[in-house]
């Protein structure tokens, strides 16, 4: 049980090489079945395109300081929704945790070598790859108007831009996702090492696990449902388009059966990371383990079966509105169990306020916040006034934004040392994630106002009344993208100029702080052996004896 | 800035929008305190049990573990109220009352187009009397759009492949917003119009002010310009079934199943023929899929429709469509909408 100890952390010698002086060069990178260095090709390109979703953020949020359309076309205004929705979720959001942290550290707080597939775990950032390229060759030649929720027959027999072209970007980089989800499945069953039980595994983990059933499961419906839609647009098909024997409802039963899972391969690796940063920076067992675990799983599954309730005023029947209405309910108790396990944790708890934990207390707010407007959008009498307005942009960002992107920098930021060896500047990083806090209020909360006002979303212009509530979220969006530009100075200043972290700069447990920082190619030096639980910090205190003061 | 540029709330300007007003309200107070009381919990542990020299380390308490079904248990219920009273809200916003004035629509990039029983026409403009339940139904020529009243609190996506009904009854005189709510292509943000609530004695003043006919006229000289008469004769003497007295009956179909001949079955079988043979007929009538648009399509409907109030056995078609409620009853819509979910 007290065997978990710090001293067993194999300091390198001066000089050793770790998985990043390894080996040099291009090819040493870009052939690579390290998944500490794919994290890495994954991080990197996923920052691209974040910085290329962003723009188009910043792009609509200064065309809408103004009622009339003034900066941007109506056709380009559409296009930039667009790709502004497919960047961020299938470029950003889906591999964000899953491929950079989950990718990184799923071998370390297993305690193996690597994930069960290294050369598929390759294979998939390819895809992501291939299919990010022909986004952006797409993005450049013209890009695409349907919304990234891709509603037919607008998307199969109206639109006249590159529908095909993204949507065989997006079924390919859906492979990525279901090869990354199978990778991480087979590696948390096979690859524990001796003694890592399931019930001591860190709840990273089973979040990772949650995730990777959604991705296996569900991705492959998206994959179905994009083929049908270029069939039915190069070939003329009929299978939703009424002109040609099909039905409209169709597609959007088959695109929400993947893409309201899809919402849970977002956020259930945020909450998972939640977990983790809430237990290093309490010094505490997260309280309810095995309900935040379960949780998660919950999740996933009660995940399939709420599709319908975004098509509440699409034309479904008022019975199965009824029953997909009772089923959203039942998915937000798992949701709420994390939320109030978590603030239990800091009861007599020790607790260090450093960026990471400042960000995931964020998140819980948010997220809280997000959550609890979405038992608005469950209540379907209310639904039909707020669906399709700015109530539901507000919401879904509050989601996603405040919620994913806020847990992927906490991640970011809690891993940095162990991933580069180097700690970032702390001050800067409280500040940004301060500002992010702040502008990602500022820019989102009117919004909500906005939608219930009636301001539909997707407007290029819009009534002169809802004018003041737009100035204000502009004006926080400005905020927010300053408060993400500072990361990006920051963390590449801290490559070079940053304190050495050691193994273990936040005295932690988990298995991936005992080796060193930057971990070495094969991450441990001797396969552990586990014989404490999840978080068990009085026992690695009493062996420590005193910690290291953070 | 004046305040009246800076809204806060809607207009509230029907019968069911202080229904969903109150709910909303309800769920405002209910998840606000439960959110604030979560904010203010993590900052006061947050501060209280903050890192010092003295507190390095966490405590080995764990609260007690009947907190975990406490906060499964009562948040479970607070949601079933939730959903109890938006279902509960929702069916109000569905049912049709008995006596609606019908309105019909239709959609098309860019523009609603909106056509009254007594055959006026208006585009991006609705002329309604209050204190009378509206009922539109409506299709779409392209895309699915999305009609949305704001002040109404109601709101209906519009699909090009059959009918859809909602109604609202205007409590307030004025002019409102129409959006629509669905993504649609170029204009969608310019799919925009107001609806005009006016008094009863200026409703009929504006009807009065111009027409062509009533719509079911306008689709009689359809009927007879399409040469359907030719075969859909008053008799059964003709190729195709009689259609006097058919709105709102059940029909036998060749294949002995049977179908309620309301607007989308009537839709249908003038698109595609083919799809529904009433028994004892053969499939000879060609399909006028492209050749109509949405608006002769309803003019149509509208006409057959006002044959249903006719006996089978009575002389002639009537000129114009009664404002008494429809043979199909209050049901309609929701009959419409579950044949929606086995296309």
């Amino acid at each position: 049980m007290s065997s978990l100890t710090l001293h067993d952390v194999r300091f390198e010698p001066e000089g050793a090489r770790n998985y990043l002086t390894h080996d040099f060069g291009a090819l040493s990178w870009l052939l690579t079945k390290d998944h500490k260095r794919i994290a890495i090709l994954y991080l990197f390109s996923i920052t691209v395109l974040f910085l290329i979703g962003g723009f188009f953020a910043v792009a609509m949020r200064i065309e809408l300081l103004t009622p009339e359309g003034d900066l941007l076309t109506s056709d380009t205004y559409n296009k930039f929704f667009t790709l502004h929705g497919i960047v961020m979720i299938f470029f950003f959001l889906i591999p964000s945790i899953p491929a950079v942290l989950g990718n990184f550290l799923l071998p370390l707080m297993l305690g193996a070598k690597d994930l069960a597939f290294p050369k598929i775990n390759l294979l998939s950032w390819y895809l992501y790859i291939i299919a990010a390229v022909m986004g952006l060759y797409i993005i450049i030649t013209g890009g695409v108007d349907t919304g990234w929720t891709f509603y037919t027959p607008f998307s199969t027999q109206f639109s006249n831009t590159h529908v095909f072209g993204v949507t065989f970007a997006a079924f390919i980089v859906g492979f990525s996702s279901i090869l990354t989800g199978l990778n991480f499945l087979v590696t948390i069953h096979r690859m524990r090492a001796p003694g890592l039980t399931w019930f001591r595994l860190p709840l990273f983990v089973w979040a990772m696990y949650a995730t990777s059933i959604v991705q296996l499961l569900a991705t492959p419906v998206l994959a179905i449902t994009l083929v049908m839609l270029m069939v039915e647009r190069v070939l003329h098909v009929g299978i939703f388009d009424p002109a040609l024997g099909g039905d409209p409802l169709l597609f959007q039963h088959m695109f929400w059966f993947y893409s309201h899972p899809a919402v849970y391969i977002m956020i259930l690796p945020a909450m998972g990371v939640a977990s983790e940063v809430v237990a290093g920076f309490t010094r505490k067992k997260i309280f309810g383990y095995s309900f935040v675990a379960y949780s998660s799983l919950a999740i996933a599954f009660l995940g399939f079966l709420v599709w319908a309730h975004h098509m509440f005023v699409a034309g479904i029947s008022v019975y199965s509105a009824m029953i997909f209405s009772f089923l959203s309910y039942f998915v937000a108790v798992p949701s709420a169990i994390k939320v109030f396990n978590w603030t239990a944790t800091l009861y007599k708890a020790s607790v260090a306020l450093m960026t990471p934990m400042l960000y995931i207390l964020g998140f819980i707010g948010l997220f809280t916040i997000g959550g609890v407007t979405g038992l608005f959008l469950a209540a379907i009498g209310l639904d039909v006034h707020v669906t399709d307005t700015y109530f539901v942009v507000a919401h879904f960002h509050y989601i996603m934004v405040g919620g994913a992107v806020m847990a992927y920098m906490a991640g970011l930021h809690f891993w940095w040392p162990k991933i580069t060896g180097r700690m970032y500047p702390e001050w800067w990083a409280r500040l940004a994630a301060l500002l992010i806090f702040a502008g990602f209020n500022l820019t989102f909360f009117p919004q909500f106002i906005l939608g219930y006002l009636g301001m539909p979303r997707r407007y290029h212009a819009y009534a002169p009344e809802f004018q003041v509530l737009n100035v204000m979220s502009t004006a926080g969006a400005s905020v927010l993208a300053l408060g993400y530009a500072l990361p990006l100075c920051y963390l590449i200043w801290s490559l070079w100029y940053g304190r050495l972290a050691g193994p273990n700069p936040w005295g932690a447990v988990g298995l991936e702080w005992t080796t060193s920082s930057p971990p070495p190619q094969e991450n441990f030096h001797e396969t552990p052996v586990v014989t404490w639980d999840a978080y068990d910090y009085p026992a690695m205190m009493k062996a420590v004896g005193e910690t290291q003061n953070v | 800035m004046m305040l009246s540029d800076f809204p806060l709330w809607p207009d509230q300007a029907s019968t069911v929008a202080p229904g969903v007003d109150a709910l909303m309200t309800f769920m405002c107070i209910i998840t606000g305190t439960v959110s604030i009381l979560i904010f203010v919990v993590i900052f006061y542990l947050a501060i209280k049990y903050r890192r010092t020299p003295e507190n390095e380390l966490a405590q080995d308490y764990e609260p007690p573990k009947a907190l975990e079904a406490a906060w499964i248990i009562i948040p479970f219920f607070i949601f079933m109220f939730m959903f109890v009273w938006g279902s509960w809200l929702y069916f109000r916003i569905q049912r049709v009352p008995d006596n609606a004035l019908d309105i019909y629509a239709s959609a098309k990039q860019w523009m609603w187009k909106f056509q009254h029983p007594s055959g006026q026409r208006e585009i991006n403009t609705l002329h309604v009397p209050i204190g009378r339940p509206i009922r539109i139904t409506m299709a779409s020529e392209d895309v699915i759009h999305s009609l949305y009243f704001p002040a109404f609190r109601v709101k209906a996506d519009v699909l090009p492949n059959r009918y859809r009904t909602m109604w609202f009854q205007a409590t307030k005189t004025g002019r409102f917003h129409i959006f629509c709510a669905e993504y649609c292509g170029t204009e969608h943000s310019g799919m925009v119009g107001w609806v005009e609530v006016m008094q009863p004695t200026d409703y009929q003043k504006w009807l009065a002010g111009g027409t062509e006919g009533s719509l079911a006229s306008q689709g009689e000289k359809l009927f007879q310009k399409y040469a359907c008469s030719t075969c859909h004769t008053n008799d059964a003497t003709g190729r195709g079934p009689a259609l006097i007295g058919v709105y709102g009956t059940n029909v036998t179909l060749s294949n002995d199943t049977t179908v309620v001949a309301n607007e989308d079955y009537i839709r249908e079988s003038i698109l595609n023929p083919q799809a529904k043979i009433v028994k004892g007929y053969t499939g000879i009538m060609p399909t006028f899929q492209g050749q109509m648009s949405e608006d002769d399509l309803l003019k149509l409907v509208a006409y057959i429709h006002s044959l249903g109030t006719q006996k089978a056995t009575s002389a002639g078609p009537p000129s114009s469509l009664p404002s008494a409620p429809p043979p199909a009853g209050p049901s309609t819509a929701i009959t419409q909408q579950n044949k929606g979910t086995n296309p």
